[in-house]
């Protein structure tokens, strides 16, 4: 589970993503800078997490869209005091952003001061590599 | 010991949970259930072992509950997700933990409510109140509003005071039947179990909505069996890993409308004397005990304490009869199980 965990661009940690067959698609965009979202070919529901079916429909008919990237605070933490890798990057913001798309993205907030984030602000995603071609989301302000 | 005839447990028995403890014990156990949904499980098991045992399944049910967090090494803080979770690679690279999840549930509700930290921090000194009388309780002391917001941010906007105990410590419970409650030597001291609910929230699809507990399902259900409703309720053990989840929980359970709980724990209403609900009155998590990481269990003890009349004469609710126990497990932030009991006195 520790992984390796190296320091992003962000300056906060970048674990090791190991894909899964559901997931595959999801991550090997993120090489190209691209957040892809599933959406369901039968209900038009779009999916979050990535899986290979529709929880709204139960469909198994699944595309792959491409998330403007943009989106706002839905709600942010301040962590104070992290735990494991996170002990020595505090204080950091954790945050659920909600796409343009719909999806509610847990994440974290970089590239501003911690005390200027608030819930409503628009962010963009903001890539963070991993070392191995692929690269975790993160957001920041737009 | 040799009665039982049926045992309930959660994600806290050691080795192959149910079998190992039923092995150490020497239980003949011929149901047995070991559902799983974190400080929420016990009151669930209540609920669970109630319909076994009107099934005529079994008779007398075991419910256990123990952890050593405090002095076994077992992390309190860790966020849920174990790396096999289908959520893991999603929800495991922010540097999420507990208290950093709940924060944003008070975050959002603080938005969405205009609920404010003071608001949070009575419910912590209504609970540290009732703790000055538990002479086991693990936080004695009572504090002000002002000591709440004046303790360490954890995760903004909890405070260190706003978060439940780490502690050691267990319980057990015994449901039986009706014919044998009518055999015991004390048979006044039975409660009875009058409704019970219960309901898993998840991330829905993406859309989570942090304002609310699965309290909101589980709770109408407890009502509707027990044939009671929120205003006949004379104490309540809700669930308070944090002050957060007090708080929405008391709004999901109708005690106050939503988006007012800030406003109903601000006027007093959870205190022993003089309160319009009563609750905790052992301390509760936040004070007293938080035993395993896991609260449900305590829930359920101070609420049968109350309605057998044995709670601390200083907190005991007069010719106590309707009690409400609910527990939240999980993480609040993300995917949580919800249980309610409503008990009546015997």
């Amino acid at each position: 589970m520790a992984g390796l965990v190296r320091t992003g661009v962000s300056g906060l940690p970048v674990r090791k993503v190991e894909p899964t067959l559901e997931t595959q698609a999801f991550w090997d965009a993120t090489a190209t800078g691209k957040l892809l979202l599933p959406q369901c070919n039968d209900c038009s529901a779009i999916i979050w997490y990535p899986k290979e079916f529709c929880p709204a429909c139960t469909s198994q008919h699944i595309s792959w869209i491409e998330s403007t990237g943009n989106g706002v605070i839905y709600s942010f933490s301040i962590t104070r005091k992290g735990i494991g890798a996170w002990v020595d990057i505090a204080p950091y913001v954790v945050a659920y952003v909600e796409l343009d798309e719909g999806p509610r993205v847990l994440t974290n907030i970089v590239g501003c001061s911690v005390d200027d984030v608030a819930i409503g602000m628009a962010v963009k995603v903001v890539f963070d590599d991993t070392g191995e071609g692929m690269a975790i989301y993160r957001f920041t302000p737009r | 010991m040799n009665d039982v005839d049926s045992y309930f447990c959660a994600g806290d028995a050691p080795g192959f949970g149910g079998i190992s403890m039923a092995d150490y014990w020497g239980l003949n156990v011929r149901y047995t259930d070991t559902t799983e949904t974190g400080g929420s499980s016990y009151l669930a098991h209540v609920g669970h072992a109630a319909a076994a045992i009107a099934a005529r399944k079994c008779h007398v049910a075991l419910i256990t509950l123990a952890g050593k967090p405090r002095t076994g090494g077992q992390q309190a803080g860790r966020s849920g997700a174990s790396s096999d979770a289908p959520e893991a690679a999603f929800e495991s690279q922010w540097g999420s933990n507990v208290p950093n999840m709940y924060a944003q549930a008070a975050a959002r509700h603080m938005y969405e409510y205009g609920t404010t930290s003071a608001q949070l921090a009575m419910i912590k000194v209504v609970a540290s109140q009732h703790a000055s009388h538990n002479p086991n309780a693990f936080l004695r002391n009572e504090v002000t509003v002002q000591e709440v917001l004046d303790s360490p941010m954890v995760a903004d906007p909890l405070h260190r005071l706003d978060c439940c105990v780490v502690t050691d410590g267990g319980g057990a419970l015994i449901v039986v039947s009706p014919e044998v409650a009518r055999s015991l030597t004390q048979p006044e001291r039975a409660v009875n179990v009058l409704g019970h609910g219960e309901a898993l929230k998840h991330s829905n699809n993406g859309r989570i909505d942090l304002t609310h507990t699965g309290a909101v399902w589980s709770g109408p259900a407890a009502f509707a069996e027990a044939r009671v409703t929120p205003k006949d309720i004379q104490y309540a053990s809700i669930y308070d890993s944090f002050t957060i989840t007090v708080l929405e929980t008391l709004e999901d359970l109708g005690f106050c409308e939503k988006g007012s709980g800030g406003r109903f724990v601000e006027s007093g209403a959870l205190m022993a004397r003089g309160g319009s609900l009563p609750f905790n009155t052992d301390g509760g998590g936040l004070s007293n005990n938080h035993p395993g990481n896991r609260g449900g269990m305590t829930k359920v003890i101070e609420a049968v304490r109350q309605l057998r009349g044995e709670a601390h004469p200083e907190v005991q609710v007069a010719n106590c009869e309707l009690a409400l126990a609910h527990g939240t497990g999980g993480n609040l932030g993300t995917r949580s199980g919800s249980a309610t009991l409503i008990l009546g006195r015997s």
